[in-house]
């Protein structure tokens, strides 16, 4: 049975991947940029949830929403100041600075919440539910996590197919032009996208603490790579591709963990990474652009 | 025309030579006088390593066009490689500065062939995709490396990847990389001055390859893949000659750097590091090397320069990089500083055209 | 108008009478291409002699592109065959393809736009400046010799356009007429046996179309290649072509001399639509 309970907790762990690539994923088609700040929204979601329920007493659904509304503003004002004025600038100047707005909330939140690591509490209002005599033991944290990644990608599918701003995101995402001169507005839409990554970041801020109770301020990074890693794997822009990347991830990062070598399991989750692009170039669910000659 | 536009190119390459030996002579100088403080001496191998960092994954990003996120595995494999090839000739090669230049050799060799190895399915990628095999390569090896464990006894080297325990060494084995710890009680060999001639050696052959026939095909490359196909260029052979070249020389730089430490570990090679040289790189100027070289220089500098306000010298750090990046990127800003730039020349023109006026008006007369 | 008899061969594709006597230095056969479900070309079949200057004409979207694309490899075709100088080009890559004697410009032009304009000529020149890369790291004189030609060569082959004035601006920099010469000055420079022209004489005045007329009839007598080009200019492909062929739909509805070409019912069908349907 361990293998069922390792599979759970990879399925958990990819869940989180997958909300956090979901950001990434949703980013890139649009905006065409990989926006390496997101992992550190993360982080900073994580803190206002901290605080929120610490300090402030709040109950944990209320600092939830919390942590997603100040990311989402987050998230805006970051695409406003930073990335903005470089819509015409080459991919490689916003990246780069991308690991500015990174370095800076990174170093902000270094000054103001310090280094030393804050023991997350749990958010989770039920326990662990045991299975099979004790063989398989599914934490509360495990199935809010699960459930939650669901919801996100039953809402985020239903959004982009039905709603006309769903709409609007995948004709930007096509051809940035062409929309615009169907008369919806650009700017906005990209806004609105950096609006709905955020909120997702905050909450897989949570899930993630909740789960690994150790925040610090670089808390957000290492999954913030490795779960762009995930949108890359799934074909990064695809919706349905960020979310089995993530899960994949997950559940290769966790049985890799188990069964080959704990030291190496980074090393064998971005081996995979490449060895799919090398079979597939555009990820699993990505779609094969042909370039005009 | 044509003399000065050839002798241009010979001139710029001749002109960052100077500015490397003219930047050896004022520190050797302030350093003689008693000018230089404890920490920025000791910033003085690293800065030229940041240098070389810089030169050579410009010859991917800048002229090969080509984002990599892993530049530092490959000085991380330069790093250990040094470090235990300097350990295990230790008794042979009794010449310090010698077995200086073999371990950087080796450390160069062995990066050039990681490099090979990565580079034959990266270069089959293109663009975004191929900057995140990069990261996820420099991922992999940093994982490994601290999973490392190398011992040298009589019966020569001993590797595992296990424990320090599983290498099997006799009683007077010496642990050389000691998994997550790292490499301790190394040698430092390393001097201001190796890391100037490994400096002119790596602007040297980048200079010189960038100008050559293979250089123009690299360019050729960047600038339309397509065309440079359409008229016979080996697409891959010379991405390949531009992404082992500067592995090599990253590795070759991780060696020395590694010398200048006692103690080196895995981590310090991880993604920022890599993030830290593409910053020197953009910030200087894709394809510019000098660009390159003065970004590497300052930026190293700059966080010992606001070492008083310690705490917020990171934060400047980020701030200054975004508002640079905006400024040099933004096309209303980059506008603006053009015309600035434009008055400023005009103003001083104008006074320099008026002096002239007069004295070609007085050679009239 | 230009009087040249083509004649037919035993593969039944026709050629210039002067190149007979020797093998077409292209022949494609029943070449073809489909995307996804959708057939780009189909059945293409031509034959281009050693000197000819031939044309390829047809309304926007009839695969003229796509043509050239499947004889450089850019495109893998999915079916057919393309001889070039009797050999068969299955398996080559673009690259490959260049070397083996096919150079071409692009109807978006493609030049090295941060190189300068020599610098984009001597990478044409680049398979025959032979020396390697530790010649050029170390400056062996070999490296200098083989540059001191590349550069006089590089200097010859812009004068055929007048260009040696422009060889140390970048060229991204040139106007767009020149920018349409210097990638025919680059395709020269892989020293090509067969030279495939994209529409080059789009967005130039009637002027610099006369001239380009003339340098192309020149390159081929210099340089006694053959050249097939795609160009929406029916005075210039009239005047100049010695075969033409009219593609529509991915096929070819009509080959001949110009004044065949003409007088064609198809081709007229082709471009100005059917009388009936227009009344």
């Amino acid at each position: 049975m361990n293998f069922l309970n390792f599979l759970v907790a990879g399925v958990s762990l990819g869940s989180i991947y997958a909300i956090i690539a979901l950001g990434y994923t949703m980013v890139y088609g649009i905006a065409k940029m990989l926006n390496f700040a997101h992992g550190d929204v993360i982080m900073i979601g994580a803190y206002v949830a901290f605080f929120s329920i610490n300090s402030q007493s709040l109950p944990p659904v209320v600092a939830v929403l919390l942590a997603m509304a100040i990311c989402t503003l987050l998230g805006v004002m970051i695409e406003y100041l930073a990335y903005r004025p470089l819509r015409n600038a080459t991919s490689l100047a916003v990246l780069i600075t991308a690991i500015g707005v990174s370095f800076f909330l990174q170093n902000f939140a270094l000054i103001r919440w310090g280094s030393s690591p804050k023991n997350f509490p749990t958010v989770v209002p039920f326990g662990k539910i045991t299975l099979f005599g004790g063989d398989l033991i599914i934490s509360g944290e495990a199935i809010t996590t699960i459930l939650t990644c669901l919801l996100v990608m039953v809402l985020l599918t239903t959004f982009t197919q039905k709603t006309k701003m769903g709409k609007a995101m995948r004709a930007v995402s096509e051809d940035k032009a062409a929309a615009q001169l169907m008369g919806i507005n650009v700017n906005y839409t990209i806004s609105i996208t950096f609006a709905i990554g955020s909120a997702l970041a905050a909450i897989a801020g949570v899930l993630l603490c909740s789960m690994y109770p150790l925040l610090n301020p670089t808390t957000g990074a290492m999954p913030g790579i490795k779960a762009f890693t995930a949108a890359v794997f799934g074909g990064i822009g695809s919706i349905p591709g960020a979310m089995i990347g993530g899960i994949l991830l997950g559940i290769i990062e966790i049985f890799g963990k188990a069964y080959i070598s704990n030291q190496l399991s980074d090393a064998i989750v971005f081996a995979v990474l490449i060895v799919v692009l090398l079979v597939k170039p555009t990820g699993l669910m990505g779609k094969k652009i042909r370039v005009k000659v | 025309m044509k003399l000065l536009r050839n002798h241009r190119a010979g001139l710029d390459g001749f002109i960052n030579y100077g500015l490397v030996l003219v930047f050896y002579f004022i520190m050797q100088f302030l350093q003689n006088g008693g000018n230089l403080t404890s920490t920025f001496t000791s910033q003085l191998v690293p800065i030229c390593v940041y240098m070389i960092m810089a030169i050579s994954l410009n010859l991917v990003v800048g002229i090969s066009g080509e984002l990599s996120l892993g530049h530092a595995g490959f000085m991380s494999v330069g790093a250990f490689s040094g470090v235990v090839a300097s350990a295990s000739l230790m008794e042979s090669v009794s010449s310090a500065p010698l077995r200086l230049a073999l371990a950087i050799l080796i450390g160069g060799i062995v990066a050039a062939l990681a490099g090979v190895l990565i580079g034959i399915p990266v270069l089959r990628l293109n663009g975004d995709y191929l900057a995140i095999v990069t990261l996820a390569f420099g991922e992999i090896i940093k994982n490994v490396i601290n999973c490392l464990y190398v011992g040298l006894d009589n019966a020569g080297l001993h590797i595992s990847i296990k424990s320090a325990e599983a290498l099997g060494m006799d009683t007077a084995g010496k642990l050389l990389i000691n998994g997550p710890i790292g490499a301790a009680g190394v040698t430092r060999i390393s001097s201001f001055f190796s890391a100037i001639v490994l400096l002119l050696i790596t602007l040297f052959v980048v200079q010189n390859l960038i100008h050559s026939r293979s250089g123009r095909a690299i360019m050729a490359i960047r600038d339309n893949r397509i065309a440079a196909e359409s008229t016979g260029l080996n697409i891959i052979k010379y991405k390949m000659m531009a992404f082992v070249t500067s592995a090599a020389f990253a590795g070759m730089a991780g060696t020395l750097y590694a010398l200048n430490l006692s103690t080196v570990v895995a981590k310090k090679f991880d993604f920022n590091t890599s993030i830290l040289v593409l910053v020197f790189v953009v910030l200087g100027g894709l394809g510019n090397l000098r660009g390159s070289m003065i970004a590497a220089a300052l930026l190293t500098i700059l966080p010992e320069l606001l070492r008083e306000y310690q705490e917020y010298r990171m934060l400047v750090y980020s701030i200054i990089l975004i508002l640079v990046m905006l400024i040099t990127n933004n096309d209303t800003l980059k506008d603006m500083k053009q015309r600035a730039v434009m008055k400023i020349k005009t103003v001083l023109n104008g006074s320099n055209k008026s002096t002239k006026a007069k004295q070609a008006g007085g050679a009239e007369s | 108008m230009n009087k040249t008899k083509l004649v037919n061969l035993p593969s039944d594709y026709q050629i210039p009478e002067r190149d007979s006597d020797k093998t077409p230095i292209l022949e494609a056969r029943h070449l073809g291409i489909d995307f996804g479900g959708l057939t780009a070309v189909d059945n293409f079949n031509m034959a281009i002699g050693r000197t000819e200057i031939a044309g390829l004409i047809g309304p926007n979207g009839a695969g003229k592109t796509t043509v050239f694309n499947l004889l450089t490899k850019v495109y893998q075709p999915t079916r057919g065959t393309i001889l070039l100088d009797s050999k068969d080009t299955a398996g080559m890559n673009t690259e490959q393809v260049n070397r083996a004697g096919i150079a071409r410009t692009f109807q978006n032009i493609r030049l090295f736009d941060k190189l300068t304009v020599e610098e984009n000529v001597k990478v044409g020149l680049h398979n025959s400046t032979l020396y390697n890369m530790f010649d050029g790291i170390l400056r062996t004189p070999r490296y200098w010799s083989k540059e001191k030609v590349a550069h006089e060569r590089a200097l010859e082959l812009l004068s055929i356009f007048d260009m040696q004035g422009m060889a140390n601006q970048k060229a991204g920099s040139l106007p767009y007429g020149a920018q349409r010469r210097l990638e025919i000055v680059r395709a020269l420079g892989t020293n090509p046996s067969l030279l495939l022209l994209d529409e080059p004489a789009a967005g130039m005045n009637p002027s610099e179309t006369a001239e380009l007329m003339d340098n192309i009839q020149k390159i081929r007598d210099t340089f006694m290649i053959a050249i097939m080009l795609i160009e929406h200019d029916m005075s210039l492909v009239m005047n100049i072509c010695e075969g033409i062929a009219v593609l529509n739909y991915g096929k070819i509805i009509a080959k001949g001399t110009p004044e065949e070409i003409q007088a064609n019912p198809a081709v007229i069908e082709a471009y100005l639509g059917k009388q009936k349907e227009d009344e």
